[in-house]
């Protein structure tokens, strides 16, 4: 008997690989010149940040072989290169000795666990749907761990920036809501796929739109209602922003209607409304956004100011790492790390960096359109535009284009929650490409009768 | 659901155009606004982590930066000779930003031009430190020392003026009182502020550059723009004029005196030339009602009166009134009424004459050096619009009647030995009650222009007469062309 086996697709593990070794090489470059500008000698931790670079670099390509060798060979080199220059300006703005938060040392363990998760997410979780088992608990889980500072003691959860978003266990400050950022994301894949033919399918048509039964607009209200209670009561623009765009973008993608992404739109633009009146930091927000210069003395927007001197300073070519001012910036290495790199590497940096987020989003949203799973569709596409609105809302507003909300910048920023998370962002992404990218067999007519999973279907090429 | 996704997709690319828009905005577009918002501090650091261009004169660096080891500031400008430049110079300052030429060639100074790029581009690309140019002034040390000497030596306010006929060349530009422009340029910028409050609450105004802020009514000295009207409207210095005691104004009941109420000559009648040489009020106010306001201000526009200068720092321009009246036009004819004029134009209109009749734009910049020492920009003489302001042979014969005054008449105080010098004394009332300012306006070698000077000196003397314009005025100008051609 003949088994006709489709030609192997190429892993592209080598692709994977001469990229990671770019990424890293860029980045010792970086971090040498940093230290060679700042204090005119090699720096010491130069060994120590690349080994430790290097290390995590190849653990993380050996689990990604073994592990998903079908996945996508772009998006672990695009991390790896961001996170390698999150380290670089850290350690950059660390050296200006200016009272700002960063630790180049701390951010490299970071970086550790973060690649720890990535690897345990690729090694634990070997088929994606596995987790649309759990769409209830993760919701569950979600919900508190993004409400927790709210609800906590304050000795818990402190106000930093007016916002409380923080909590504090054993000395570490974590920030749930970057981990409740993925789970929520896989709760919504879950149960939009569950739900989304009544969704889709039942509705009354009003003025020639298809709108969607009162009993439907359950979920979108509870979602609607979190988001505004984030915003009340931790004083959180970003996230709350982040949660309601990405719920409704998932949900027009599960049930393919407009119809769904214009209330959303309505709801957004209502509560927006509603809470720019209502709540004085949001109006001062948009206020200092329109007209930063007339709130810079009163200090309201010195950071959005300085931020755009900053850029302005950059110009196209930037002053060069360590040659400029980025320091001057409160929060220069978190919030406002990217304004940090507009400075320093110019627009042509700072373009080079989106462009890498664009990389890894877009090749999410090719996984999501490659994997042949609704649920896994979801997640990706959750997990990939998550990625883009957080890039947006938080590029837009350091340099301006919004307002500004205070969400860190994937990789880059300062913070062990933002980084560790963002790397199980990438893990699942990664795996879900792996599963999108793996090649079905072609069934010959004797098998056709055996049941067979896509899982399995890598068994029968091994034969 | 792979519609939407790619909906999605779509809606991901529109929002990363629009941060890579944004981003293009803010660092090249708008880029030069932010950086020149006063609220930017980062510019000030960035302009202070190197060395500023010197502004030179000669060869010698009048202005330049010099390392400080104290505050954030790395750089701390300097300025050799304060008081005698800083009407030229200005200051640069941490605090207050740039005056004068520090703000002018502000480009050329901090390295900043258009003419730099490739430099820059090159020291980019090689990690070199940029380097600014250097500016180099027309000015000359010892023309301009012996301005500021010669002026505060009075113990008055004044100004003066020198400038190189044939160019238009500014060879001295002094204005007193001066300050120390060096208090101003501290680094630290408390120091600084009190310097400035302190200068700005001096009523004396030394922050003022007298000598192209301030106007002056310009007195006698402005008979010699009336004769060169008259000289190319028909006039000769021989031409009788009719010089009485008192001149009657037209249309008024009032009366022009001769300040020592005498007539200028037998029979109420003198020449053109003895009208200048003893500075006769009632001959010029005649001569002035005999031309017309339009040609007197003609003549007066064309050496530069109404005309905006293209100057490189703020000036003031000079005034010849519009629409005078005959009695308005008797008096703008010997430098009263509304004519206004700074210490530059009047400068102008002794080069004009001295130039044959042709007044050449002024300039203080000679050169422009970039960080490799090429040149990148040479003064280039050119003519004032419309010229030439009087003919090359009224030129000639108004040259004899100045150097008529300094040898026999009003200005006896500028002869220089061995040498022709032509001038015109001036004093010219500012209200009641006041002192006189004095004046004198002048140029030598008379038979071939070197170098002429205008000197202004407020509230001279008490003394109507052109005695003050003579006294006070004529040694300061002498002084400072001796400077010059010694």
């Amino acid at each position: 008997m003949v088994t006709a086996v489709a030609p192997a697709p190429p892993t592209r593990r080598t692709t994977e690989a001469v990229l990671l070794v770019f990424a890293v090489v860029v980045s010792l470059a970086a971090y040498a010149s940093v230290g060679y500008v700042e204090t005119g000698h090699l720096p010491a931790s130069l060994a120590a940040y690349g080994a430790g670079l290097c290390v995590l670099v190849l653990i993380a390509h050996g689990v990604v072989r073994i592990f998903a060798p079908y996945a996508d060979p772009l998006m672990l080199p695009a991390a790896a290169l961001l996170n390698g220059l999150g380290l670089v300006m850290i350690y950059r703005i660390d050296l200006a000795r200016a009272s700002q938060p960063g630790d180049p040392g701390q951010q490299l363990a970071w970086t550790a666990l973060g690649i720890g998760l990535f690897c345990a997410v690729l090694i634990l979780i070997r088929d994606h749907r596995t987790l649309s088992r759990y769409t209830y608990t993760a919701m569950f889980v979600g919900i508190v761990l993004l409400a927790l500072p709210a609800v906590l003691p304050a000795a818990y959860s402190p106000t930093i920036n007016g916002s409380r978003i923080w909590i504090r266990v054993a000395g570490f400050s974590i920030q749930p809501g970057e981990f409740a950022k993925l789970l929520l994301i896989i709760s919504f894949a879950g149960y939009l796929v569950a739900k989304r033919d009544v969704l889709a399918l039942a509705s009354r048509r009003v003025l020639g739109l298809d709108l969607p039964r009162g009993r439907d607009l359950g979920p979108i209200l509870v979602a609607w209602g979190a988001s505004l209670l984030i915003l009340i009561r931790e004083k959180d623009l970003g996230t709350s922003l982040l949660f309601f765009g990405v719920f409704v973008v998932l949900l027009y993608i599960a049930t393919e209607r407009l119809s769904w992404l214009l209330f959303g739109v309505m709801l957004f633009a209502s509560g927006a409304f509603v809470a720019y009146h209502l709540f004085s930091h949001v109006a001062l927000r948009v206020d200092t956004w329109l007209n930063p210069e007339a709130y810079y003395q009163s200090g309201q927007s010195y950071q959005l100011m300085e931020g755009l001197f900053g850029l302005a300073s950059g110009g196209i070519l930037g002053s060069g790492l360590g040659q400029g001012l980025p320091a001057r910036v409160p929060y220069a290495s978190t919030d406002f790390i990217i304004a940090a790199f507009g400075e320093e590497l110019g627009l042509t940096g700072l373009m080079a960096i989106l462009l890498l987020y664009a990389i890894l989003v877009e090749r999410g949203v090719r996984a999501a359109i490659g994997v042949r799973d609704p649920f896994g569709k979801l997640l990706a596409a959750g997990l990939a535009f998550s990625m883009a609105l957080q890039v947006f809302v938080v590029v837009g507003g350091v340099t301006g284009l919004i307002p500004l909300t205070g969400l860190t910048t994937p990789f880059l920023s300062y913070g062990g929650s933002s980084l560790v998370a963002n790397w199980a962002l990438v893990a699942l992404l990664l795996r879900i490409s792996d599963a999108a990218r793996r090649p079905i067999p072609i069934q010959p007519e004797a098998t056709i009768t055996m049941p067979t999973a896509p899982d399995d279907a890598t068994q029968v090429m091994k034969t | 659901m792979n519609k939407p996704l790619r909906r999605m997709a779509l809606v991901a690319a529109l929002m990363l155009f629009a941060l890579l828009a944004n981003a293009n905005i803010r660092q090249v577009v708008t880029a030069d606004e932010y950086r020149d918002k006063p609220d930017n501090r980062r510019t000030l650091l960035a302009e202070y982590s190197k060395p500023r261009g010197p502004i030179l004169v000669g060869d010698r660096e009048i202005a330049f930066s010099r390392e400080t080891k104290r505050g954030e500031l790395k750089f701390q400008r300097v300025y050799a000779d304060g008081p005698v430049y800083a009407p030229v110079t200005g200051y640069i300052s941490p605090a207050f930003g740039a005056t004068a030429i520090e703000r002018a060639q502000n480009a050329y100074l901090n390295g900043s031009a258009d003419e730099f790029f490739v430099r820059r581009v090159l020291d980019l690309l090689t990690n070199e430190e940029q380097r600014a140019g250097s500016v180099r002034l027309s000015l000359d040390d010892q023309a301009q020392q012996a301005a500021y000497k010669g002026l505060a030596a009075t113990g008055r306010k004044g100004a003066v003026v020198a400038i190189e006929p044939r160019t238009g060349a500014i060879l001295a530009m002094a204005s007193v009182p001066s300050f120390d422009p060096n208090k101003l340029a501290s680094n630290d910028i408390e120091e600084a502020t009190r310097a400035k409050k302190q200068l700005e609450a001096d009523p004396d105004q030394p922050l003022d550059n007298r000598a192209i802020l301030h106007r002056y009514p310009p007195g006698s000295t402005f008979k010699v723009v009336t004769a060169a009207a008259a000289l190319s409207n028909g006039y000769k210095p021989d031409t009788e004029v009719p010089g009485p005691a008192e001149l009657d104004l037209p249309q008024t009941t009032r009366v022009l005196p001769n300040y020592d109420g005498r007539p200028c000559g037998p029979d109420n009648r003198t020449t053109l030339l003895n009208a200048l040489r003893i500075s006769c009020n009632t001959a010029f106010g005649a001569v002035g009602l005999d031309l017309g306001a339009d040609k007197l201000k003609e003549t007066a526009e064309r050496f530069g009166l109404n005309q905006d200068l293209d100057f490189p720092m703020q000036e003031a321009t000079s005034i010849f009134p519009e629409d005078a009246d005959p009695p308005q036009t008797a008096l703008s004819a010997i430098g009263q009424f509304d004519v206004a004029i700074t210490p530059l134009q009047a400068a102008m209109i002794a080069a004009g004459v001295a130039n044959g009749g042709v007044v050449m734009q002024p300039y203080l910049v000679q050169e422009v050096r970039g960080p490799d020492l090429t040149t990148v920009y040479t003064a280039e003489p050119k003519p004032m619009p419309n010229q030439p302001a009087i003919s090359p042979e009224a030129a000639s014969e108004l040259t004899t009647m100045m150097i008529d005054v300094v040898q026999n008449g009003t200005g006896q105080a500028a002869q220089i030995p061995g040498m022709l010098v032509a001038g015109k004394t001036g004093t010219a009332q500012h209200g009641e009650g006041t002192r006189p300012h004095a004046w004198f306006i002048s140029f030598a070698p008379a038979d071939d222009p070197q170098i002429a000077v205008a000197v202004v000196v407020e509230s001279g003397l008490d003394d109507p007469s052109d005695i003050s314009g003579g006294r006070l005025a004529a040694p300061i100008a002498k002084s400072v062309m001796e400077a010059y051609l010694r």
